[in-house]
């Protein structure tokens, strides 16, 4: 035991020097070495939506929403995140919620992973939702992470964006004059970046619930809670044996607003044949912009991005086929 | 801020900066070093510990979020002096090499076995895929969770006789 102990347990500076390549990170523990943790921050503990618009309000773009925490924190280890201060939105049970109400699946922004993945509902009615939560992170960090946490990082590499624009999903925003709803395609404002503002709460998402419908997702990972080198999702409605209408979401690939807007024009009002599926996964990757990383080069991406839209057409037709959950009008 | 939890059944109150991690606050804070500090990027699993019933990896979480809440480390895993069935297992199988991961698979591996009492190989893998065992024990550790389960549903066996005829 090495550091000085004061009255308010904190981290000190580390007298040695930042350890290399985490320049000006470098502060001590007890136990002494060299560690990565967040710079200074208030903490706000919001108890309902409406304190936290409270709070949101009180301190403007300096303050982050904390829900699991599981992307932010990192964030904030890394500098890439710096709030001056965190409203932990945890307590707030009300955005917790997995409900069907008014046809259309609601999803709180405070479900956690693991609670989308188990809710039985959401699997009936959107087996994409299934398929994704499936192989995001791992049991643990999926046992935190929130659906609503997912969304607002706004990864470019991030799942659920991808799944609930297939869907054509609705993010509802709630800030201090009300609630307005934003389609999942335009929720997004960058990598990283969203619609929602400062004083501004994600609150839940919501998916109709149309008949016809089948949806599914792929995703290929070096290794469990890697980022993708490459995932799609589609979802279909059938109309007898055409399709009615699609939607693609492709993540890590480059794809604009993590959808294949031509690929989908493409699929409306034809056969769900396989040569239907081949264009449309040809027209899908034409349309994205993957870049070459460690996890892969942009070719072998722009592969990965017609090959699984193939793939998870072809499971969403099969879905679409199989008997429907009935869904109480 | 001023912070009460309650790890393996005592309370402890003590001011903190909201910034410590929960791993930091019970480690340096509390003196429980069993949970081991190991990636710091929630990939490693190393410091998983049960927030309430949960298991999480307490890198990734500020120890304000457990504020008022019930942490169980691996300290509190034995009961009345007995260690539980998922430790005996790990001894008996050799789950461990150098011991580094043990804590936190132990914490999955308990959470685990009360939401899946009899667990298949694929399951124990699924459950335990977010941690990272640096000697690749992952076999005899796959073993152990299998004891584990083994020996619960054999003393549940005892408690709770079938009914002859």
């Amino acid at each position: 035991m090495t550091a000085s102990r004061t009255s308010v347990r904190s981290y000190t500076r580390d007298e040695a020097g930042p350890g290399p390549g985490r320049a000006g990170l470098g502060v001590t523990c007890a136990e002494g070495g060299s560690l990565q943790v967040p710079a200074h921050v208030e903490y706000e503990k919001a108890a309902s939506i409406e304190h936290a618009l409270e709070l949101l309000a009180r301190y403007g773009p300096d303050a982050r929403v904390l829900a699991g925490g599981h992307s932010l924190i990192p964030m904030m280890k890394l500098r890439l995140a710096q709030p001056e201060v965190l409203v932990d939105i945890n307590a707030i049970r009300e955005l917790s919620f997995i409900t069907l109400t008014d046809g259309e699946l609601r999803v709180g922004a405070l479900a956690r992973h693991a609670q989308l993945l188990d809710s039985a509902l959401a699997g009936q009615l959107f087996a994409i939702l299934h398929d994704a939560e499936r192989v995001i992170a791992d049991p643990v960090v999926r046992l935190w992470g929130t659906v609503g946490g997912s969304l607002c990082q706004a990864d470019p590499s991030e799942d659920l964006s991808a799944a609930f624009a297939a869907l054509k999903g609705t993010m509802v925003i709630r800030g201090p004059d009300g609630s307005r709803a934003v389609s999942a395609r335009k929720f997004h404002s960058g990598p990283y970046e969203t619609v929602v503002g400062a004083g501004e709460l994600l609150t839940e998402i919501r998916v109709p619930v149309r008949p016809g419908g089948g949806s599914a997702y792929l995703k290929v990972a070096r290794r469990v809670g890697d980022w993708p080198v490459g995932a799609a999702g589609a979802a279909v409605w059938l109309d007898g044996d055409t399709i009615s209408d699609a939607g693609i979401g492709l993540t890590a690939v480059g794809a604009r607003s993590f959808a294949a807007a031509e690929a989908e024009e493409y699929l409306r009002g034809r056969r769900p044949t396989e040569d239907t599926f081949g264009r449309a996964g040809e027209i899908a990757a034409a349309s994205c912009r993957p870049v070459s990383d460690q996890r892969g080069p942009a070719d072998y991406k722009q592969h990965l991005a017609r090959e699984l839209t193939i793939r998870v057409l072809r499971t969403a037709v099969r879905r679409a086929r199989e008997p429907q959950l009935a869904v109480p009008s | 801020m001023r912070l009460t939890i309650t790890v393996n059944g005592t309370e402890y109150s003590r001011d903190v900066e909201p910034r410590l991690l929960l791993i930091h606050f019970l480690r340096d804070d509390l003196g429980l070093t069993g949970s081991h500090w190991g990636c710091d990027t929630s990939n490693c699993g190393a410091c998983v510990v049960c927030l309430d019933e949960t298991p999480v990896k307490s890198c990734t979480v500020l120890a304000v979020m457990a504020d008022g809440r019930r942490v169980l480390t691996v300290e509190g895993l034995a009961r009345g002096g007995r260690l539980d069935p998922v430790q005996e297992a790990f001894a008996a199988c050799h789950g461990l090499q150098c011991g580094f991961c043990t804590p936190g698979m132990m914490l999955t591996a308990r959470w685990l076995l009360d939401h899946v009492p009899d667990p298949t190989d694929a399951e124990i893998r699924a459950a335990i895929s977010g941690q990272i065992c640096r000697c690749t024990g992952y076999e005899n550790i796959v073993r152990s969770v299998r004891q584990a389960a083994a020996v619960r549903a054999e003393a549940a066996g005892q408690a709770d006789p079938e009914p002859a005829g």
